[in-house]
C-alpha cells in the first residue's frame, strides 16, 4: 500500500479517537445551521436556493478550520512522534501531503453531513443544483486553503494555541482582502492594478465566484496554487525546526 | 560506496549556528557488533543517532547504513533501518497492534509476512497482555516495549536504540539486553546509554562522546585497561594494620589506599606489574586472615569521568 494512504488512514482514523471530532461536527452543524436560519433569512427570503447557506461558510471556517489545522504537526512535534514518522520510509512531501488530505477529508465530512438542508431546499422549490455543487465545491476549496495555511503554522510551533491563533489571523486577511472595506483603504493609496492584484489574492473573492455557480479555472488554479504553496512551506517549516 | 553490511559514518558534524553539537564524528559498525554510544547529557549522542536515522540533516560530513547514503538515498536507508527513538515516541491513541500494523504498512509488509512479523514481535516482546489497552495508558517499561517493536517489526540489518532501558525496572532492563543479546549475532547494533554497567552486559565495542567529540573507542574491556584500578588487587582482612604490614613486603606495589568506610584495602601494582600472586602469596604466610580478595578488572565509570571531565569543563568555560 502507498505510504500516503496508510498515513492518510492513521490519521483520519485519529480524528475519531477521541470524542473532539464528534463534538467538532456537532459545533459545525449547529453554527451552520444557525447562521443560516436567523441570520441568513433562510425562510424569510423565500428563495429556493442555499446562499443564506454558503455565504457563512469563511466565517464558520475561520475558527473552525483553525482548530482542525493547529494539531497536525504542533502534536507531532509535541509527542516526539514526528521523529518516528519521518524515519520510517517515506519521503516529507508524503507526510505533509498525507496528514493534510486526512485533515481535509475530515473537515469534507462534517461539510457532507450537512446534506439535508440540501433536500430541504429541493423539497420547498427547486434550486439551481447545479449552482450547490458548485457551492460545495468552493466550499470545500476554501477550507482546503485554511487547513494548507494551518498546517504551516502548527509546524511552525508545538504549542497549538499559537498556531490556531496565526492561522485565524492569516486567513482573516486573506479573507479581508476582498472586501470592499479594505479595497477603498487601498484604493486611495495605490495604483489599481495593485488593488486588483490584493482582491485577486483574497480567498473570499474566489470563493464567491464559484459560490455564484461560476467554476472559473482560474479560481480553481487559485485555490490550488494557495494549498500547493502553503504545503510546500510547510515542508520548509518542518524541515527548519525539526531540530528544535 | 560504503561496505553494504555496515553503519559508517565520516566527519558527521552538526551545527546549529555557532555552537556544535557534534564535531566531525567517524566509526564503522559491522553485524554482530553491538556498539555502546557513552557520554554525558548534552554530549552529542542523540544529535548523532538522529543523523544516521535520517530525522537531522548533516552541517557536513555523511552517514551511510549499508551502503546507502542518508542523505541521497534516505528511503533505502530507512528501510534498512530500525530506529527507536529517545523516549520510545508512539501514537498514544493507537492500541498497540494497531500501531504496528500501521508501521508494518508504511514499511510496504502486507498478509501473512505482515501478520507472521507482528505476532513475533508481540511474543518477543511480550505485549499480550496490553494489546486491549491504547499505548496511552501503558506503563513507561510497555511503551517503550512499543517503541522497540516497532524498530525491530521488519528484521533490519542494522538497529539504532536511543536508550533502550531508560526508565525500565531491573528485571524489564534484563529483558531488553537479553533481546538485544539474542539480536545481536547477525546484526549491526548502536545504544546509546550512560549506565555503565549496559555497556558491559551487551556492547562488544564502545565510543565515548563528549562535547561532540568522539574521544575513544574501544572494548569495554580495553575502556577498563585505562582505568587506574586495572590489575589492582582489593582485599578486606580482619586485621587491617596487620595486613597493611604484610603488603609492604610486595616489591611491586606503588601504592596502598584503604576506603576509611568499610576499611578495604587496594593495592595498586606498578606499571605493568602483577601483584595479586605475590599478594596472595604473602598473606598465606604471614597467616593472615581475609574474608575477601579480588583482582579488578577496571572500574568504567571512573574511565568514564577521566575521559569526558576535561571536555565537560572546557566546553563551560
Amino acid at each position: 500500500m502507498n505510504p500516503v494512504v496508510t498515513v492518510f488512514r492513521r490519521e483520519l482514523a485519529s480524528y475519531f479517537a477521541t470524542p473532539v471530532a464528534y463534538v467538532f461536527i456537532v459545533i459545525f452543524l449547529l453554527l451552520a445551521g444557525a447562521l443560516t436560519f436567523y441570520y441568513g433569512g433562510f425562510f424569510e427570503r423565500g428563495q429556493a436556493d442555499l446562499q443564506p447557506f454558503f455565504i457563512y461558510h469563511p466565517w464558520l471556517y475561520l475558527f473552525l478550520v483553525p482548530a482542525i489545522g493547529m494539531r497536525l504537526w504542533a502534536e507531532e512535534r509535541k509527542s516526539g512522534t514526528i521523529e518516528l514518522l519521518l524515519t520510517l520510509p517515506i519521503t516529507m512531501w508524503q507526510a505533509v501531503l498525507a496528514k493534510f488530505l486526512a485533515a481535509w477529508a475530515f473537515v469534507g465530512i462534517a461539510l457532507a453531513l450537512t446534506f439535508p438542508i440540501w433536500i430541504t431546499v429541493n423539497y420547498l422549490g427547486e434550486p439551481d443544483n447545479g449552482v450547490i455543487v458548485a457551492s460545495y465545491l468552493g466550499s470545500l476549496l476554501m477550507a482546503g486553503a485554511f487547513l494548507a495555511i494551518g498546517s504551516c503554522l502548527s509546524a511552525a510551533t508545538r504549542n497549538q494555541v499559537v498556531a490556531f491563533i496565526l492561522t485565524v489571523v492569516i486567513c482573516f486577511l486573506l479573507l479581508m482582502a476582498g472586501f470592499p472595506l479594505v479595497q477603498g483603504f487601498f484604493q486611495s493609496l495605490l495604483p489599481q492594478g495593485a488593488v486588483d492584484a490584493i482582491a485577486g489574492l483574497s480567498l473570499y473573492t474566489h470563493f464567491i465566484a464559484i459560490a455564484k455557480g461560476v467554476v472559473d479555472l482560474r479560481d480553481l488554479i487559485y485555490f490550488a496554487l494557495t494549498i500547493g504553496v502553503w504545503l510546500y512551506a510547510t515542508a520548509i517549516v518542518i524541515d527548519l525546526k525539526k531540530a528544535d | 560506496m560504503g561496505d553494504l553490511t555496515m553503519i559508517e559514518t565520516s566527519q558527521l558534524t552538526k551545527r546549529y549556528g555557532q555552537f556544535t553539537a557534534v564535531d566531525g564524528i567517524s566509526f564503522k559498525v559491522q553485524p554482530g557488533e553491538v556498539l555502546g554510544f557513552l557520554g554525558p547529557n548534552g554530549a552529542g549522542k542523540s544529535t548523532t543517532m538522529k543523523m544516521i536515522a535520517g530525522f537531522l540533516a548533516p552541517t557536513a560530513g555523511s552517514a551511510k547504513v549499508c551502503g546507502f547514503d542518508v542523505e541521497s538515498q534516505p528511503i533505502q536507508a530507512k528501510r534498512a533501518l530500525g530506529y527507536l527513538p529517545e523516549g520510545a515516541p508512539s501514537y498514544g491513541e493507537m492500541k498497540p497492534r494497531a500501531f504496528l500494523e500501521f508501521v508494518a504498512d508504511v514499511r510496504g509488509m502486507s498478509g501473512e509476512q505482515k501478520k507472521k512479523r507482528i505476532d513475533d514481535v508481540i511474543g518477543r516482546l511480550q505485549l499480550e497482555s496490553v494489546l486491549a489497552q491504547s499505548i496511552d495508558t501503558l506503563s513507561k517499561g510497555f511503551k517503550r516495549r512499543v517503541g522497540l517493536a516497532q524498530a525491530i517489526l521488519h528484521d533490519p540489518p542494522a538497529l539504532i536504540l536511543d536508550e533502550p532501558t531508560d526508565g525500565l525496572d531491573p528485571n524489564q532492563k534484563h529483558e531488553v539486553r537479553a533481546l538485544i543479546n539474542a539480536m545481536a549475532h547477525d546484526k549491526i547494533i548502536v545504544i546509546s546509554t550512560h549506565i555503565l554497567e549496559e555497556v558491559h552486559a551487551v556492547c562488544t565495542r564502545a565510543v565515548v562522546i563528549a562535547g561532540g567529540k568522539l574521544l575513544a573507542d574501544a572494548t569495554p574491556a580495553e575502556l577498563e585497561a585505562r582505568s587506574r584500578y586495572h590489575g589492582a588487587v582489593s582485599l578486606t582482612a580482619v586485621n587491617t594494620g596487620a595486613a597493611r604490614q604484610a603488603l609492604a613486603r610486595v616489591a611491586d606495589i606503588e601504592s596502598i589506599e584503604i576506603d576509611p568506610q568499610d576499611h578495604r584495602i587496594t593495592a595498586f601494582p606498578k606499571k605493568g606489574r602483577a601483584i595479586f600472586m605475590p599478594i596472595s602469596d604473602v598473606l598465606k604466610s604471614q597467616n593472615i586472615e581475609v574474608s575477601e580478595l579480588q583482582l579488578e578488572s577496571g572500574r568504567l565509570d571512573e574511565v568514564f569521568r577521566s575521559i569526558t571531565l576535561p571536555e565537560a569543563k572546557e566546553a563551560s568555560a
